[in-house]
């Protein structure tokens, strides 16, 4: 109750004050309005057509950034010889941002389906990786011997021990990428792809269709959110016990 | 013919070490903090690398890795792994080798029984007590019926009443299993009620090596000379002698060992 009562009293606020017109209600619509506006595009199916292809790309892109930055960090964190050879290209290319990429994909794979999907595998790739390898250097050394003292190879070493005490760093990184992506889908359809729900927003900026932009943020929003709070729940579901 | 043997061990802290074990015996190996215990150890499970010859049961183990030398290894810390609940973890070396699930049940509820752990096995280890650990570490160490069974000051971070339990339990388990075990510690009392022989190590060398009843021989009736007198005073847990002790504690190098006569010689 405590949570939703702020966003409660946010919501009538931003009603009240829309309905008062002082500032003309297509630059600032109420609150009602911009519900309508949402029935309407829901209905429609102009919403979830366009948070489908947004949904599509974040979930390729993220999925193989993940997959690679969880790859390539066991690699980099259980052998120094790859981390010494890797390491130093990644560092360089680590604080570029995502979207700093956009200007070259362009030119080098063209403004298609790839380029969000590649920016977003960029966005995630690097800090689930450098999540990935600080979650298995951090694991206890001592773990390490005895599971090899038990019998383990180091396949097994690697699938039974390291991997799961690493989740929770791997967890952080996936978590915290997960919003991201969605940020970045979003500034990538924006200025490159015709579909998605950055192009709507774009397309209802040219419209001055305040009230679709309004709803496009919200769905942004929901859906960090709700990805965020996957990545949470399952690292809990994972861990509660141990950690 | 011993159940482990060392033959001119050289590595960071030996320079040319010779030991043997004896088949089914409990040798103690006391030293004191730097003296290599734990490398030893660690030797023997070929955890640390080193020149010379490790042989168990007269096999050169030297080109053997750790995963494949069936040892059982208490750590001193223990290591269980955390985020597998006490069943998982004692059964994990039973798992990784890929024995079926109905022989790795029957096989961990025997060790859990043995070890009087039965009602902890879906506890995690944040979950249980040191005294409980060490109980859940040494079944894990004993899945897999191992030749050796080697115990890096298991019983540091216990109070003295757990730690005298403990120490008859593992005593009774090893005894009836059988199982060659070295076990070391800078405690008197663990080595006092443990060993079947006692090795005395300090600085990488292998000081002197003595059989039980001369051990409590020395060390009841003239500690002076004692090997045995080799006394961690902030572990002590039996009677200890404290006017010599308080002597030697302030001539020696260390402020928490009290060398043993014999090495100072």
């Amino acid at each position: 109750m405590l949570g939703i009562l702020p966003v409660m009293v946010f919501v009538a606020l931003w009603e009240g004050i829309a309905q008062l017109n002082m500032v003309p209600q297509y630059l600032f619509p109420p609150f009602s309005s911009v519900m309508m506006e949402f029935y309407h595009l829901v209905a429609s199916g102009v919403l979830l057509d366009n948070l489908l292809s947004s949904l599509v790309r974040v979930i390729a892109g993220f999925l193989m950034g993940s997959v690679a930055g969880i790859v390539m960090g066991m690699g980099m964190g259980c052998k120094e010889v790859i981390n010494k050879s890797f390491h130093p290209i990644f560092g360089l290319l680590y604080p570029i941002p995502a979207l700093g990429w956009a200007p070259l994909l362009m030119i080098w794979i063209g403004i298609d389906e790839m380029l969000p999907i590649t920016l977003i595998f960029l966005c995630s790739f690097f800090p689930v990786l450098y999540n990935t390898i600080t979650g298995i250097k951090g694991v206890d050394k001592e773990v390490i011997k005895a599971a090899k003292t038990l019998g383990a190879s180091d396949r097994k070493i690697l699938t039974t021990v390291i991997l799961p005490l690493a989740m929770p760093n791997i967890f952080t990184g996936l978590r915290l990428e997960a919003g991201m992506a969605w940020r970045v889908v979003i500034a990538a359809e924006m200025v490159a792809i015709p579909t998605g729900i950055g192009a709507l927003m774009m397309k209802s900026e040219s419209l001055l269709n305040v009230e679709v932009i309004i709803v496009c943020l919200m769905v942004l929003s929901v859906m960090c959110l709700a990805f965020e709070r996957f990545f949470q729940y399952m690292e809990k579901k994972i861990t509660r016990e141990w950690v | 013919m011993p159940a482990i043997e060392l033959r001119n061990i050289r590595n960071y802290v030996f320079s040319n070490l010779n030991m043997k074990v004896l088949d089914g015996e409990l040798l103690v190996v006391l030293g004191p903090n730097g003296a290599g215990k734990t490398t030893l150890l660690n030797i023997m499970a070929g955890l640390v690398d080193y020149e010379g010859t490790v042989l168990f049961d007269g096999i050169p183990m030297d080109k053997i890795s750790t995963n494949e030398r069936h040892i059982g290894y208490l750590f001193q810390n223990l290591a269980l792994f955390p985020h597998l609940d006490v069943f998982s973890n004692v059964g994990y070396s039973l798992r990784v080798k890929g024995r079926k699930k109905e022989e790795m049940a029957r096989k961990v509820n025997e060790l859990l029984r043995l070890m009087k752990i039965e009602h902890l096995k879906c506890r995690y280890p944040r979950n249980l007590s040191g005294g409980e650990k060490q109980r859940v570490a040494l079944a894990r160490a004993l899945a897999t019926s191992p030749k050796a069974l080697l115990l890096d000051e298991p019983f540091n971070s216990l109070d003295t009443e757990m730690c005298k339990c403990l120490r008859r339990e593992i005593r009774q388990v090893q005894k009836t299993m059988g199982i060659t075990t070295v076990f070391v510690t800078h405690n008197l009392a663990d080595a006092e009620e443990m060993g079947d022989r006692f090795a005395v190590l300090n600085n990488g060398k292998i000081q002197e090596v003595i059989s039980r009843g001369i051990f409590l021989l020395q060390s009841g009736e003239d500690e002076s000379d004692s090997p045995a007198k080799f006394h961690d005073c902030s572990q002590c847990t039996i009677g200890c002698h404290c006017t010599s002790i308080e002597q030697d504690y302030e001539s020696a190098d260390s402020p928490t060992y009290c060398l043993p006569t014999l090495m100072k010689s």
